[in-house]
């Protein structure tokens, strides 16, 4: 078998007129965190439907562990983890009644389900919860549960849609940590997140608006190629007051709060005097500008607004 | 307390199966505060909200929303708060526009004090969307049309948990954009995040577990609060760094922050530095940046309760 896990080629999707994947094409390598970023109805989640087999392909080809994503739904499905936004557990049963449920249905039965069933419940920090029923479970619970649930199988590839949504800074960190794990076991991770702070540990990342990929490459590649302009920012006790401020001054974009600082873009061939000749002018208290480090989320920010914020 | 939009003190929720979710609570938000509260998963959040909100029963020394105790004087101020749940229920079948007709059709009527659909739909963007289902929105303007549905009726309190999850950066920041503005108005906040980076903007924060206050203040309060120092460290593999880090003497913790390292430390002693990087350079790496920054919200809720 290829070393590519996934390659997929043109890849496009539509629903009526709505073009909802666009012509996708990307290869992610075995034992890679693939990193899948890109705003609210970007085209993440139906992109990752159509890697499982669940939602047909208008148009394009793609292969999963070399298995045609058009014809070998089961073969993959078999072989593949997904952790999906909304997981489906089963309410009125137990933390162990739903892993071993979901065991039995990827074909685990016995001493083996048992030993794997207790292996994950380590893993995913879930002792103390396993008599509890699903109902009513905290979110960050649930979704330690959807984890393990879907790691059962021993799956070659993981597909984490918003794995850790709703989960806090902790436990967030915990997740990251088993993500590298599998990563580092060869297993290969394909992975969507809102936390830009965290997808900094990706390997290779790739960014998708409107259907179409706009940006793709390591992390450290998107922050020096992917950002047009410079990050600079001030300190100051009025961020709201200053961001807005900032907001008005040419050149300027994406004024934003972050910690004690507001941070904000300077688009190339602008002078950085400016924005700071701009807020000595206001009477607002704040220090001198200075450039800043970027982060993912300023190339998130910058390429979402590159074609109009959705 | 015309000043004090909510106020609890020694509140306590226990639930019908035994778990104690809230174990004697003080908590107080002033008038046009945005007041966040964040803590680990079960550490009482979601809980607090539906006590405020009069949905669970409780019991309390006092409880007081908008200056009327809880429950029993809930009805007298309900249309002057807004709620938005965790999974705040827009109609899939319903357009945009409908369903803010629903939400306002709630309410009691009140020409003067309502705010228009057009106005809420401009308020954020939403107004090229007013036709469209809100099951065929995308996560981040389901969010922002269910914070419309709880301005419709023009609140004076807005009690929110965890409204940004699952909604994409650029989304996030015109969902606060608009709370601060609506804050410069009068509006009272109390909101549970699981964004440190949105704790940070706050007015005031409590970092609450299994029930209890660990710590409440302004940002920069909370971020007082623990003693000790944290180094960055920038280096090529910080996964691996982490690992190879952990127990270095000195180092309280260790934690991976993006692209770098946080070492907790009780002191910048002299040695640790190079202690540091001989151990990294035993295992191949090489540090690229080490310096000492300030705690950050974040710091402080991995301290206190990882």
């Amino acid at each position: 078998m290829s070393d590519l896990v996934v390659d997929v080629r043109d890849l496009t999707r539509r629903f009526g007129s709505f073009v909802a994947v666009d012509r996708v094409s990307f290869q992610i390598p075995r034992g890679t965190i693939f990193g899948f970023l890109g705003p609210n109805g970007a085209g993440k989640s139906t992109t990752i439907r159509m890697l499982l087999g669940i939602l047909p392909v208008s148009e394009g080809e793609g292969r999963v562990l070399g298995f045609d994503i058009r014809t070998s739904s089961e073969e993959i499905r078999a072989r593949v983890g997904y952790m999906s936004q909304r997981f489906s557990l089963y309410e009125d049963l137990t933390v162990l009644e739903n892993l071993h449920f979901f065991g039995g249905v990827f074909g685990l039965s016995g001493a083996r389900l048992d030993q794997k069933v207790r292996d994950l419940v380590e893993m995913t920090r879930l002792e103390g919860f396993e008599q509890q029923l699903a109902q009513g479970l905290p979110g960050g619970i649930r979704q330690r549960l959807a984890l393990a649930a879907s790691l059962l199988h021993d799956p070659e590839i993981v597909f984490l849609d918003e794995p850790t949504g709703a989960v806090d800074p902790a436990l967030r960190r915990y997740f990251w940590e088993r993500i590298a794990e599998l990563s580092a076991s060869g297993r290969t991770v394909m992975v969507t997140s809102h936390y830009m702070d965290e997808v900094e540990r990706c390997h290779d990342i790739c960014f998708i608006h409107h259907g179409r990929i706009l940006a793709q490459g390591s992390p450290g590649l998107l922050k020096s190629r992917h950002l047009p302009g410079e990050m600079w920012q001030v300190r100051t006790p009025v961020r709201a007051e200053v961001a807005a401020h900032l907001s008005r001054v040419p050149g300027v974009s994406g004024a934003f709060p972050s910690g004690e600082m507001v941070r904000y873009l300077l688009d190339p061939g602008f002078d950085p005097a400016a924005p700071a000749a701009a807020l000595s002018a206001s009477g607002l208290t704040c220090s001198a500008p200075e450039p800043a480090e970027p982060t993912l989320e300023d190339v998130f920010v910058a390429l979402s607004r590159k074609r109009g914020a959705s | 307390m015309a000043d004090e939009a909510v106020r609890v003190r020694g509140l306590r929720k226990r639930y019908a199966g035994g778990v104690e979710a809230l174990r004697g609570l003080d908590l107080c938000v002033q008038t046009a505060q945005v007041y966040g509260v964040v803590g680990p998963d079960g550490a009482g959040k979601t809980t607090l909200m539906k006590v405020l909100a009069g949905v669970v029963s409780f019991q309390a020394e006092e409880a007081r929303v908008l200056g009327r105790p809880v429950p029993e004087g809930l009805s007298e101020v309900r249309h002057h708060i807004g709620y938005l749940p965790q999974r705040f229920s827009l109609y899939g079948d319903l357009t945009v526009e409908e369903n803010l007709d629903f939400y306002a059709a709630l309410y009691p009527p009140d020409p003067e004090g309502r705010r228009t659909k057009q106005e809420l739909l401009e308020m954020i963007g939403l107004d090229p969307f007013r036709d469209r289902m809100a099951a065929d929105l995308s996560g981040g303007m389901k969010q922002k049309l269910a914070l419309l549905c709880n301005l419709v009726h023009r609140p004076s309190l807005l009690l929110m948990d965890e409204p940004t999850v699952g909604v994409d950066p650029v989304s996030r920041r015109e969902f606060w954009t608009l709370v601060f503005e609506l804050q410069r108005g009068g509006l009272t906040v109390l909101a549970s995040t699981p964004y440190m980076d949105e704790a940070e903007q706050f007015d005031r924060v409590a970092l609450l577990s299994e029930g209890r206050l660990l710590r409440e203040g302004t940002p920069e309060e909370i971020r007082a609060s623990v003693p000790g120092v944290v180094l960055e460290l920038g280096c090529e593999q910080p996964f691996q760094a982490a690992r190879c880090l952990e127990g270095t003497q000195g180092i309280q913790d260790v934690q991976l922050f993006g692209d770098r390292l946080h070492l907790f430390a009780a002191q910048d002693a002299p040695g640790l530095r190079q202690a540091l990087e001989e151990r990294l350079g035993q295992a191949g790496l090489r540090i690229q940046r080490l310096r000492v920054v300030p705690f950050s919200i974040e710091d402080v809720f991995l301290r206190l309760t990882a």
